[in-house]
């Protein structure tokens, strides 16, 4: 048997044809990826130029001196990311803009916490404890893209949660999440990933478990989000302990209500992967109540007061990355409406 | 059966020390389709999670079928080469299906669009990689098989680190522009497509009208010459732990590998680029089972390594630096060592052979690593598969024992 290993060109078309091909190909290729990445930055930029400017109000002071909303202003235009604030008396109205930018921010009277992205050949994630005047003054332990962050009530406790992702997706156990709580002004309390994990009276040990979107009931306890093998569980956890217990299966980064008696959550149903639910989940008598909005709502709620809680949702028909913040009420009632256009991550501050 | 290397007819004559132009090709064909699917790698996390709102549950799905699909296909990609012998239009056909994988990324919002597009594009791969591999092992001399899969999987590398600067330029220029990277991605692919269709030429391994039928690949790869080989790829196989949780190891015990984690992949492929051409000539002089051996040696120096209780610069280099030499030592040399173990008809199913006995004991031993960690955290697991590769190394060096001497028609 003999073995053909020299190369058969099949009688081919010659060199000259098959350069001049590729020649095309290649051109084609440049004109028309060029030509597409050329449009969407023509679109872009004459999107910013016909937004209309956003209405910015005076000056911060007055506006942090009462009760306020502080959020991620996604309007188009030289601010865009900027945080900015306005007055719960006037969501709608001018805002004022802080001098940082954050892609996540959260807020009480005299502090702020920012997650914001430095974006280079390699995109650097950074989080920072900011004054009363957003000058930072710590920064804080986060790898990884951020996802969520919360301040306790008196700014005395941070949490954030980020995706840690290696550059490849091939790799299984690659992606998880990191949640670090530290103290303001000092000691890392740690990663809440390593505090015991208790469901039904067991430990879980799984390498799978994952923790995230924490809330801050007060100096110890909060409550968070755990994940093992593909369920989900509200947990309520301790800082002293370095413990986190389930309460109930199917719900997804917790929002404390100011009362302290409610949680809300995003739970999966019998959704679709990557589609949720709001619910509110009643911590005296475990009921659940699922809110109105029916859109998948993929964000940490605010509660903007006892009955009615905030969220973020993308545009839907815009071409850039354009967010809404929401309210809808938080006993299972009433609509949606939007609370502030153009506007991510709410922070709401009395 | 004979098996006389001639030249390929591209100017590779004895005593001139170049690599085929059809090894060059192949991997300027490879280089342009890790650009492209790199690109779409290094934001897809972003893309998934910010833009499409996936849970890391549904992510990590992702991943999970990410792997697994490759490893199914590749057999059959490999068998399908042999079968026509035509392992080049095989490989178009899964070049192909990735660089179309890509343009569909655009409409593919819902989470089973993205899933079906993943897919494919794994699928893809698993189906070129062994006809691929058989073509360049066509196409070189046997005296330098090494060398022509350490030239093409640098210029694999070379694609694979490109991918994301491009990507993340692109997002630079249009932020928020997830299309504009997947369609630059397409193009890119495509371009790499129509130089395979164009100037690879399509080596014809088999017989005219004498087709490769199932029962002899099984012959050849459940074959004396194959069989030790095999046992050797997959007991190591089982004792090495996926680099996705060396990373995670080192990202564990100290904060200056958690800052740049996702430069520590970057690290590796440095180093492998640096390292694969030098270990493939090393593999052709002092032979390819020896430097197969002792890649594992250095993935056990690796080990041992990262799960020091101390951390910083040095040791995180060390770490990377010893990753790479233990892929440019077994990544190209595996197939260069196996190609020369089975026939040339049926050379794209013994390399896919080879390749998916690693792939699967890699996925045992990651699925072991995992539960190990989380009963007995990093430290204790390291030591642990240290302990395993140390004494899995010596069994794999007698099993791979005159390896090349079994080769075939030398």
């Amino acid at each position: 048997m003999s073995e053909r290993r020299s190369a058969e060109r099949d009688g081919g078309p010659s060199l000259r044809v098959r350069l001049a091909v590729l020649g095309t190909v290649a051109l084609l290729a440049v004109v028309g990826a060029g030509g597409y990445v050329w449009r969407v930055r023509h679109a872009q930029v004459s999107l910013e130029a016909a937004a209309p400017p956003v209405a910015t109000g005076g000056a911060l002071e007055p506006v942090r001196g009462q009760p306020h909303l502080v959020f991620r202003s996604t309007a188009l235009g030289a601010q865009y990311g900027r945080v900015a604030v306005v007055p719960l008396s006037a969501p709608d109205g001018p805002r004022t803009f802080a001098p940082v930018s954050c892609e996540r921010v959260h807020a009480t009277t005299d502090r702020a916490v920012c997650l914001s992205a430095e974006r280079g050949i390699v995109t650097t994630y950074s989080a920072r404890l900011l004054d009363a005047g957003w000058q930072p003054i710590q920064d804080l332990p986060l790898t990884g893209v951020p996802s969520r962050t919360r301040l306790s009530a008196d700014g005395s406790l941070v949490a954030t949660t980020s995706f840690v992702a290696g550059d490849s997706y091939a790799n299984p156990g690659q992606f998880s999440t990191r949640t670090v709580v530290t103290r303001a002004g000092g000691e890392v309390v740690g990663d809440i990933e390593q505090f015991k994990l208790f469901v039904d009276g067991r430990s879980v040990t799984a390498i799978d478990r994952n923790m995230w979107g924490v809330t801050f009931a007060d100096g110890d306890r909060f409550y968070a989000t755990a994940a093992s093998g593909g369920r989900t569980w509200l947990v309520e956890g301790s800082l002293a302990r370095r413990t986190v217990t389930a309460l109930h299966e199917d719900a997804e980064c917790p929002s404390l209500s100011p009362d302290g008696t409610r949680v809300a959550v995003k739970k999966r149903g019998d959704l679709p992967p990557g589609r949720w639910r709001l619910a509110v989940y009643d911590l005296r008598d475990g009921r659940q109540t699922l809110l109105s909005e029916t859109r998948s709502v993929d964000d940490q709620v605010e509660w903007l007061d006892d009955d009615t809680v905030l969220y973020g949702l993308p545009r839907a028909d815009a071409a850039s990355a354009t967010s809404d913040v929401w309210a809808v009420p938080a006993d299972g009632g009433g609509q949606p409406r939007v609370l502030v256009a153009d506007a991510w991550s709410p922070a709401v501050v009395r | 059966m004979r098996d006389r290397p001639h030249s390929d007819g591209t100017g590779n004559r004895d005593g001139v020390r170049r690599v085929s132009t059809t090894v060059l090709l192949l991997g300027l064909v490879s280089l342009l389709t890790d650009v492209s699917s790199e690109m779409v790698a290094s934001v897809l996390p972003l893309y998934l999670t910010a833009v499409v709102g996936l849970s890391p549950i549904a992510y990590g799905f992702l991943d999970g079928i990410y792997q697994g699909v490759s490893a199914f296909v590749r057999l059959a990609g490999g068998y399908a080469g042999d079968r026509g012998g035509q392992p080049k239009w095989v490989a178009v056909l899964g070049y192909g299906a990735s660089a179309l994988s890509r343009i569909a990324m655009l409409p593919a919002a819902g989470f089973a669009a993205i899933t079906a597009v993943i897919t494919a594009d794994r699928l893809g791969k698993g189906l070129r990689t062994a006809p691929r591999d058989a073509l360049i092992a066509g196409s070189s001399e046997p005296s330098m098989l090494g060398r022509s899969f350490g030239v093409h999987r640098a210029l694999d590398t070379v694609g694979a680190a490109l991918g994301p600067l491009v990507a993340f330029a692109l997002l630079a220029a249009v932020p928020g522009s997830y299309d504009s990277v997947f369609v630059v991605s397409f193009a890119v692919a495509v371009v790499g497509v129509a130089v395979l269709v164009l100037f690879v030429p399509n080596l014809r391994t088999a017989g005219r009208g004498a087709r490769v039928g199932l029962r002899r690949v099984a012959a050849e790869i459940g074959g004396r010459r194959l069989r030790r080989p095999l046992f050797a790829a997959g007991l190591l196989g089982l004792v090495t732990v996926g680099d996705g949780f060396l990373y995670l190891a080192l990202q564990d015990r100290d904060d200056f590998a958690a800052t740049w984690f996702p430069l520590l992949y970057v690290g590796t492929s440095l180093a492998y680029l640096g390292l694969a051409v030098p270990l493939g000539r090393l593999a052709d002089r002092f032979g390819r089972a020896r430097v197969l051996v002792a890649g594992h040696g250095a993935l056990l120096v690796c080990y041992l390594l990262a799960a020091l209780p101390a951390g910083g610069l040095t040791l995180t280099v060390a770490v990377l630096l010893c990753l790479g030499v233990y892929y440019a030592a077994t990544d190209g040399v595996l197939p260069a060592l196996v190609s020369r173990l089975v026939s040339a008809q049926t050379r794209g199913s013994g390399i896919a052979a080879a390749q998916t006995v690693v792939v699967l004991a890699r996925f045992g031993s990651s699925v072991l690593f995992g539960l190990l960690w989380s009963l007995r955290g990093p430290q204790w697991s390291l030591l642990l598969f240290a302990l395993l590769l140390a004494a899995a190394v010596p069994v794999a060096a007698w099993l791979l024992r005159g390896a090349e001497r079994d080769e075939v028609g030398v």
